[in-house]
């Protein structure tokens, strides 16, 4: 007993953090509170992913194999953790000058977290669903943050009847899945299916489970939410949901495959590479008629949540280090672009519209050149980071044999590559207008995030600072 | 005699109904919330069932912990529908449109 509690010490902590905050901030100062509390939450994310970090034990399976440690869910757990620490940090400036500095929003995060690190570390099909409920239910309340805005209330409606859907799929999936395997544990459902050809109704349930996990990914068919979210919410928000959800849902996704379902990967990998193709190609194309960038970043996440599918797709642990590099990647650039965003105003308003960025490179051309470096790693230009990110999936495709999907990956790359090259056309070469310029930031946060995102994007090419091994080791851990 | 199929053609029926009810509904929010507990509770007879079936626990256990987590659910749903009301002043599906998606 002693021991299964030290394994899920961090959770614990962050969710006795969590409950302490509210409490305190309740009986006390109230929303005076909020920016300590910001900083304290990213404190302890940033101490807690130091310590699941640097505590690099063996594997352990706590609970009786529920919760299951190990370097996969480590290091999901760290990109997790230092992804929200940054977007918390990152959204302060915005929230306060709205008036939307709210002691909730920080707490809510920090629950969603304890739900993504218990999603990323599940050994049974009840842990999984209670992770991703913690998850979901906290998102649905801070995505209708902005209590006075039809937009932002409307985003939370409409994300929580679509996530409520999800996780009904998901249930139903997982109640035919316990009824052919006879167990809810993921250790348990390997033995049941892997003895040569598994039962038609453990294939169903897998189907179902794939769904529901498909729309947490927003993989196209179960995408049709993430635009008008993306679009509602506020934008430190849509920062939020554009990077920790994100990378918990695609280790989820790994993690429930392989560890339940890796004896029939022959049944899953298809209908994952079909997910994946759909996604790439319906994020380039969709993205292009774009104006307001918010929705512009959700087709772009959509796209890229396809491209990670690959890494998924291929089965192998070299798929698997691929994907985990793949979000590693995918994340920083959004922190950075996320924080570009979050510096757009004119007159003090928060401006979202592309056109607004009309000869940037004009008044600003620091700040653009650090978004061109940017939106050329998004869009998998060679010399940039997110080429050799796209390049690891690829790899991994081919050596799984889906030369197709890699084939048809790098069609649908280079269309999705045009919405991107034409926001950089907007600021280099934009029309003369007048009247149209951004307000100049002020914000140091912001800026730092954007320069060294964008800087990582070059210097990642030289060394990844040995994310490349932690996630061989990850992948080695998951696939075995 | 009533076996294990006649429990989960129920469930599946109730499965399928609250789908529609998601998909069909042009009327308004609330009947959303109740097609989305209609699949929860769906997925909950199946788990009983097989759990009777199997002769194991864990599916009851696993009842519980959705119901729970549905009645927390339906709070959010509920609440977040209230705040929509109050800005809109409409809880209609069709009304639903601010943004096009």
């Amino acid at each position: 007993m002693q021991a299964d509690l030290n394994t899920i010490l961090p959770e614990i902590l962050i969710a006795l953090y969590a409950m302490l905050a509210l409490v305190a901030a309740v009986y006390t100062g109230k929303d005076k509170l909020a920016a300590p509390i910001t900083y304290l939450t990213a404190a302890v994310f940033l101490g807690m992913s130091a310590y699941i970090g640097l505590n690099g034990s063996d594997a352990t399976a706590a609970f009786g194999g529920m919760f299951q440690d190990d370097a996969f869910a480590r290091f999901a757990k760290v990109m997790i953790l230092v992804s929200a620490a940054a977007v918390l940090v990152m959204g302060m400036g915005y929230l306060e000058s709205r008036n939307m500095m709210k002691f909730e929003y920080p707490i809510l995060v920090a629950l969603s977290v304890v739900g993504m690190m218990f999603m990323v570390s599940a050994g049974d099909l009840m842990a999984l669903y209670m992770g991703l409920e913690l998850q979901s239910l906290a998102l649905y309340v801070i995505a209708a943050m902005r209590r006075d805005s039809v937009r932002s209330t409307e985003a939370g409606l409409k994300y929580f009847v679509l996530g409520a859907l999800s996780s009904g799929l998901l249930l139903y999936g997982a109640s035919l899945v316990y009824g052919y395997a006879g167990t809810t544990l993921f250790s348990g459902i390997i033995a049941a299916a892997g003895e040569g050809l598994a039962p038609i109704g453990l294939l169903f349930g897998l189907v179902f489970v794939m769904a529901g996990l498909a729309f947490k990914v927003s993989a196209v068919p179960f995408h049709m939410w993430t635009p008008d979210v993306y679009e509602g919410s506020p934008t430190p928000v849509t920062a939020f949901f554009a990077t920790a959800p994100k990378v918990a849902a695609m280790a989820l996704f790994a993690r429930v495959l392989h560890d339940a379902f890796g004896g029939v990967s022959a049944d899953w990998s298809q209908v994952l590479a079909l997910l994946s193709m759909l996604s790439m190609f319906l994020g380039a194309i969709a993205a292009i008629g774009q104006t307001n960038i918010k929705r512009l970043m959700a087709y772009s996440s959509i796209a890229h949540m396809g491209y990670a599918l690959i890494g998924v797709a291929a089965g192998t642990a070299l798929g698997v280090e691929a994907m985990l590099t793949y979000m590693a990647i995918y994340v920083t650039m959004n922190i950075g672009t996320f924080a570009f965003i979050l510096s757009m105003e004119r007159d003090g308003l928060p401006v979202t519209d592309i056109s607004a960025l009309n000869l940037y490179s004009k008044a600003e051309p620091g700040k653009a050149l650090a978004l061109l470096v940017l939106l050329f790693s998004l869009a998998g230009v060679p010399p940039m980071l997110g080429f050799f990110a796209k390049l690891g999936v690829w790899r991994a495709g081919v050596d799984a044999g889906l030369y197709w999907l890699v084939v048809a990956s790098a069609v649908a790359s280079a269309i999705g590559a045009f919405y991107y090259l034409r926001i950089v056309y907007y600021m280099y070469f934009g029309e003369e207008d007048a009247g149209s310029t951004l307000d100049k930031s002020r914000s140091p946060v912001l800026w730092i995030m954007l320069m060294g995102s964008a800087a990582l994007m070059l210097i990642g090419v030289i060394s990844l600072f040995g994310i490349d091994s932690a996630a061989a080791q990850a992948a080695a851990a998951l696939v075995n | 005699m009533i076996g294990l199929e006649h429990y989960l053609t129920v469930a599946a029926v109730l499965f399928v109904i609250g789908i529609f009810g998601l998909f069909l509904n042009r009327k308004n929010v609330i009947i959303l919330l109740m097609s989305i507990e209609l699949i929860l509770l769906s997925v909950n007879i199946n788990f009983v069932a097989f759990s009777s079936y199997l002769d194991d626990m864990a599916g009851q256990v696993f009842t519980l912990f959705i119901l729970t987590v549905a009645a927390a659910e339906a709070a959010i749903g509920l609440a977040i529908l209230v705040v929509f009301f109050r800005n809109r002043g409409t809880i209609d599906v069709e009304d639903v449109n601010v943004m096009k998606g």
